[in-house]
């Protein structure tokens, strides 16, 4: 699986998420409140709705359109009307950037 | 003879799905996230505030009506706390169900579920309905929320404001919601796992309306439906008179907010009935913004809108004379200038909507 080198940690305020489009593909990668950054699919699993618009509050995205709530860390979908969950990617930070690994 | 067919099965919103128009991208006006994150920001206060000062007023209004009993001196009580109920409802329905109201996930779902059976709207058929209505405003076929269809039934308008349509139409849907589960139509927007929900939900309800009708029987009075059920009806008017500017006599099948909804000042006693959705294309621009938030995101954002209509009044004269228009060229629509520093409009798919009869 590659790695995709996709922004520097400074791209991403805490508690905020930010779109990353690679190969025709869209993701969003967050960074919580501690510290740790997540990446997900760029769209919401209801309608094809960019997450990169929505609010994050703890470890939940919150989708701009109809409020449909995943935690980010597992893709878990956790309010109505979404109810498929996210599919998530690994990441990892070397040099002040961080790294997906997307199927 | 309407162009526009808008059943949730019929042939106009085949067609919005075929053209790309259903579930499409709309326009935004530009916001640095900063700011855009500032004001999508949750807060229970503003909401506890008005719940408190809401189900109090009721309580009281409530309390003395049935203290007076059946003094006509109580009128104006009765009235006060119809509006509260039959309009206040909508409105709570409306954020909570969005889940912006309160911060707190079980407040928001509490007010939801009290002010769904208010407004008697089965809560679990509702939220799905009004999420579509969200992806597809004013899309012929595809929202279920379209209050004025064109042409326009202007007597079934009027009835509105006593809650006469709303109130026929949910008494059968109620009733068959709790034998069978979502009607078709219903089920073309309630994902399947949602069905057993909507039966409890009508169930509920339907022994509430039950114990309050052998309420009234056995006390020999109206009084127990004067307080739950009536309402619905002799308080409906201010919804009714807000809900119809939202959309009415703008344009449908386009994606662009600006175009189809209606920001509105208003005054601050609507503005508490109403919690403050009279900034309608802020809200739909921007569903995630909470209520309490809406002000300031039109003081950021109205360079790019057009001029919001200075009252309800001269909303209502904007709007009146375009739904008459519509009785006769059912194609039309009210068009406002946007300010100079505006984007212009997006208008793609509006010609292609109707298929071959509109562009004849
Ligand atoms: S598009 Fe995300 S919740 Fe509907």
């Amino acid at each position: 699986m590659p790695w995709i080198d996709a922004c520097a940690t400074t791209d991403i305020d805490e508690e905020d998420l930010i779109r990353f489009d690679h190969a025709g593909a869209t993701y969003a990668i967050y960074h919580s409140p501690e510290g740790k950054f997540y990446a997900t699919a760029g769209l919401c699993s209801h309608e094809n709705v960019h997450l990169c618009d929505g609010l994050v509050m703890d470890h939940i995205i919150e989708c701009p359109k109809h409020n449909g709530q995943f935690d980010y860390r597992t893709g878990e979908a956790k309010r109505a009307p979404v109810c498929i969950n996210l599919k998530t990617y690994k990441t990892k930070v070397e040099a002040g950037r961080v790294f997906i690994e997307v199927s | 003879m309407s162009n526009r067919n808008y059943s949730l099965l019929g042939p106009d919103g085949k067609r919005a799905v075929e053209i790309g128009l259903a579930a499409a991208e709309w326009y935004h006006t530009d916001v640095p996230r900063k700011e855009m994150k500032a004001f999508m920001q949750r807060s229970d206060m503003p909401a506890i505030r008005d719940t408190v000062i809401l189900y109090g007023l009721m309580i009281l209004f409530a309390a003395i009506g049935i203290a007076f009993w059946p003094s006509p001196w109580t009128i104006p009580v009765w009235l006060a706390y119809g509006v509260l109920y039959g309009s206040a409802s909508d409105s709570r329905w409306h954020e909570a169900g969005h889940g912006t109201a309160f911060k707190t996930l079980w407040m928001n779902n509490a007010v939801y579920e009290i002010a769904s059976f208010m407004i008697m709207r089965n809560s679990a058929t509702w939220r799905w309905s009004h999420a579509r209505h969200h992806t597809d405003t004013y899309i012929v076929g595809r929202d279920p929320e379209i209050a004025v269809m064109r042409p326009g039934v202007l007597g079934k308008l009027l009835l509105s404001f006593v809650g006469i349509p709303e109130v026929w139409g949910y008494i059968p849907r109620m009733i068959t919601n709790a034998i069978s589960g979502p009607t078709p139509d219903e089920r073309t927007f309630v994902p399947q796992s949602e069905w057993p929900k909507v039966i409890r939900i009508a169930r509920i309800s339907l022994a509430i309306y039950a114990a309050t009708i052998a309420l009234a029987l056995w006390m020999q009075s109206i009084l127990p439906l004067m307080v739950i059920g009536l309402p619905r009806m002799y308080g409906a008017w201010h919804h009714i008179m807000t809900g119809l500017l939202q959309h009415g006599g703008l344009a449908d099948n386009v994606i662009d907010h600006r175009l189809n909804s209606r920001t509105v000042y208003m005054n601050p006693v609507s503005r508490f009935i109403y919690w403050n959705m009279n900034y309608h294309v802020e809200h739909h621009m921007f569903p995630m913004v909470p209520y309490h938030a809406l002000p300031a995101l039109h003081a950021a954002i109205k360079h790019d809108l057009p001029a919001p209509n200075p009252s309800i009044a001269a909303a209502f004269a904007e709007m009146w004379p375009a739904l008459n228009r519509q009785l006769q060229f059912e194609d039309y629509f009210l068009q406002r200038d946007l300010p100079k520093t505006a984007k212009p409009y997006r208008m793609d798919f509006h010609e292609a909507a109707l298929g071959q009869t509109a562009a004849e």
